[in-house]
């Protein structure tokens, strides 16, 4: 049985990798403006509104709040209206950058917050729009901590497609629930293991090495 | 010409109210290097931030060539504050960006076109005799060259008014006083108005033709530099002075 291992490692892994992708562009597409949404309208910021980002820090919250497992199961009906089905990689890229959007929204705001007041006043003192403030200064600025942000990420999305594999989503996860804990297949719960663990290494070394890079400029000593 | 009428401006705080101007009345006139002096608290950022409206005035006006800024809606406060340069006392240059691109970022903002940007660079980091640094990032450079960075900056797009908070309070001495030389140039140069607040008389003293003293809030004294120093009329330029003449005596030359 130990020919077909590869080809079928390689199909999970390809699903993994594109249910990864998919979602965290989604996840991205989703968070981000969420994310700096939160950080503009805070109180003395650029687009100060308390309502507004009070509704919008409780939607965060409540999303984040359900369990991976039930998000999945509730959104079922999403899924199966956006991709027609509720079995497969993108039916699970739905939930799964449902539930990352509002963690990514998180970690963005954290970075973005990080950027110095003085270096929003400066702009605004130069006649900045708002939307010239996020795209000019904030990203910008905290370029290398979003980096990061997003490494992270990425990595929370690999896990969480695991469990969504668990349920019908395919790739690795479901291979590991499928042959190495029904059937027994020590080896092939042995080699989704390592291939995630090396694929969620490289992921954060990319990361790191990313980060690093954009921050040397800002932080050379010349 | 700067007119202000009238000006206040009140901190709401959970503990409580604090009024920080109180019926503030002045005038800048063109060309002149007008200085507000005032100790720790007194009010002087809150002033100045009031004139582009980073800091919202509850009542009087501000107008500025005849503009009332005061008046302006939102788009228009973003086209009038294009015109009003403003340096810092922690600079707050942008680190992802070189010098020629922190620079550069006003202009952009402003809209103008690649190649004009690049020749307008040019042009005043030469002014400010950073040539040999645009390709630098604020991280490599000294407190000096930052602040020079932020007067090219606050000066690219042609500002009729040069806002100045604290601009040397970060320096030492000697750096001060050839940021406050450069900014004596500009003001020749370009014929610019600059209004400039700080808490050291020696900066004062260098390169301000007027004066007001902003004590709690409220303007205690205003007139030519010479006057005010040489017969102060208030207790708060009285006291500053006493402690310049002091530090002087004590052979710490301000
Ligand atoms: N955003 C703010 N909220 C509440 N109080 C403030 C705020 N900014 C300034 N103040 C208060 O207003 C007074 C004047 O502050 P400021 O204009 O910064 O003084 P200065 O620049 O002369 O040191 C101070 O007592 C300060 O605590
Ligand atoms: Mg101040």
């Amino acid at each position: 049985m130990n020919e077909d291992l590869i080809p079928m490692l390689l199909t999970g892994f390809g699903e993994t990798l594109y249910m990864v992708v998919l979602s965290t562009v989604a996840a991205v597409v989703l968070g981000l403006p969420l994310g700096v949404l939160v950080v503009i309208t805070s109180t003395g910021h650029v687009l100060e509104s308390p309502r507004l980002n009070r509704v919008l820090g409780t939607v965060i919250n409540i999303t984040r709040s359900f369990p991976f497992i039930i998000m999945i199961v509730l959104l079922l009906p999403l899924s199966r209206f956006l991709v027609g089905t509720t079995l497969g990689a993108t039916a699970a890229a739905v939930p799964l950058s449902i539930a990352a959007a509002p963690f990514l929204a998180r970690i963005i705001e954290n970075s973005l917050k990080e950027v110095d007041r003085g270096k929003v006043e400066a702009a605004l003192a130069m006649g900045a729009t708002p939307l010239q403030i996020v795209r000019k200064v904030l990203i910008p600025e905290a370029l290398s901590s979003l980096v990061l942000g997003l490494t992270l990420a990425v990595i929370t999305i690999t896990g969480f497609t695991a469990t969504a594999g668990a349920i019908g989503a395919g790739g690795l996860g479901s291979l590991a629930i499928r042959y190495g804990y029904m059937r027994y297949r020590e080896d092939v719960m042995f080699a989704t293991v390592l291939i995630l663990v090396i694929f969620v290494q490289g992921v954060q070394w990319s990361g790191d090495r990313l980060a690093r890079r954009i921050n040397r400029n800002q932080h050379r000593l010349g | 010409m700067i007119t202000i009428d009238s000006l206040n401006k009140q901190y709401h705080t959970p503990r409580g109210s604090y009024h920080a101007l109180r019926d503030v009345t002045l005038q800048v006139k063109k060309g002149d290097i007008f200085g507000i002096i005032g100790l720790s608290g007194a009010g002087k950022s809150t002033l100045i931030r009031c004139l582009n409206r980073l800091e919202e005035p509850d009542s009087g006006s501000i107008v500025i060539d005849g503009r009332e800024i005061t008046g302006l809606a939102t788009h228009e406060l973003r086209d009038a504050r294009k015109k009003i340069g403003m340096i810092f006392q922690h600079f707050n240059l942008l680190d992802s960006r070189t010098v020629q691109g922190n620079v550069a970022f006003p202009l952009e903002l402003a809209g103008f076109p690649r190649k004009e940007i690049t020749r307008r660079v040019a042009e005043i980091l030469d002014l400010v005799g950073l040539s040999d640094k645009a390709g630098s990032y604020p991280a490599q450079l000294s407190g000096g060259q930052k602040q020079r960075v932020g007067i090219a900056r606050a000066l690219a797009n042609h500002p009729e008014v040069l806002l100045s908070d604290e601009a040397t309070s970060a320096l030492d001495p000697q750096t001060t006083r050839s940021i406050l030389e450069l900014l004596a140039d500009i003001n020749r140069k370009l014929g610019l108005t600059i209004v400039l607040i700080t808490h050291e008389m020696s900066v004062i003293r260098q390169i301000c033709g007027k004066v007001a003293v902003l004590d709690r809030g409220e303007i205690v004294e205003s007139g030519p530099v010479d006057a005010v120093f040489s017969a102060p009329s208030s207790a708060t330029m009285r006291l500053f002075l006493e402690h310049s003449t002091l530090l002087q005596g004590s052979g710490a030359g301000i």
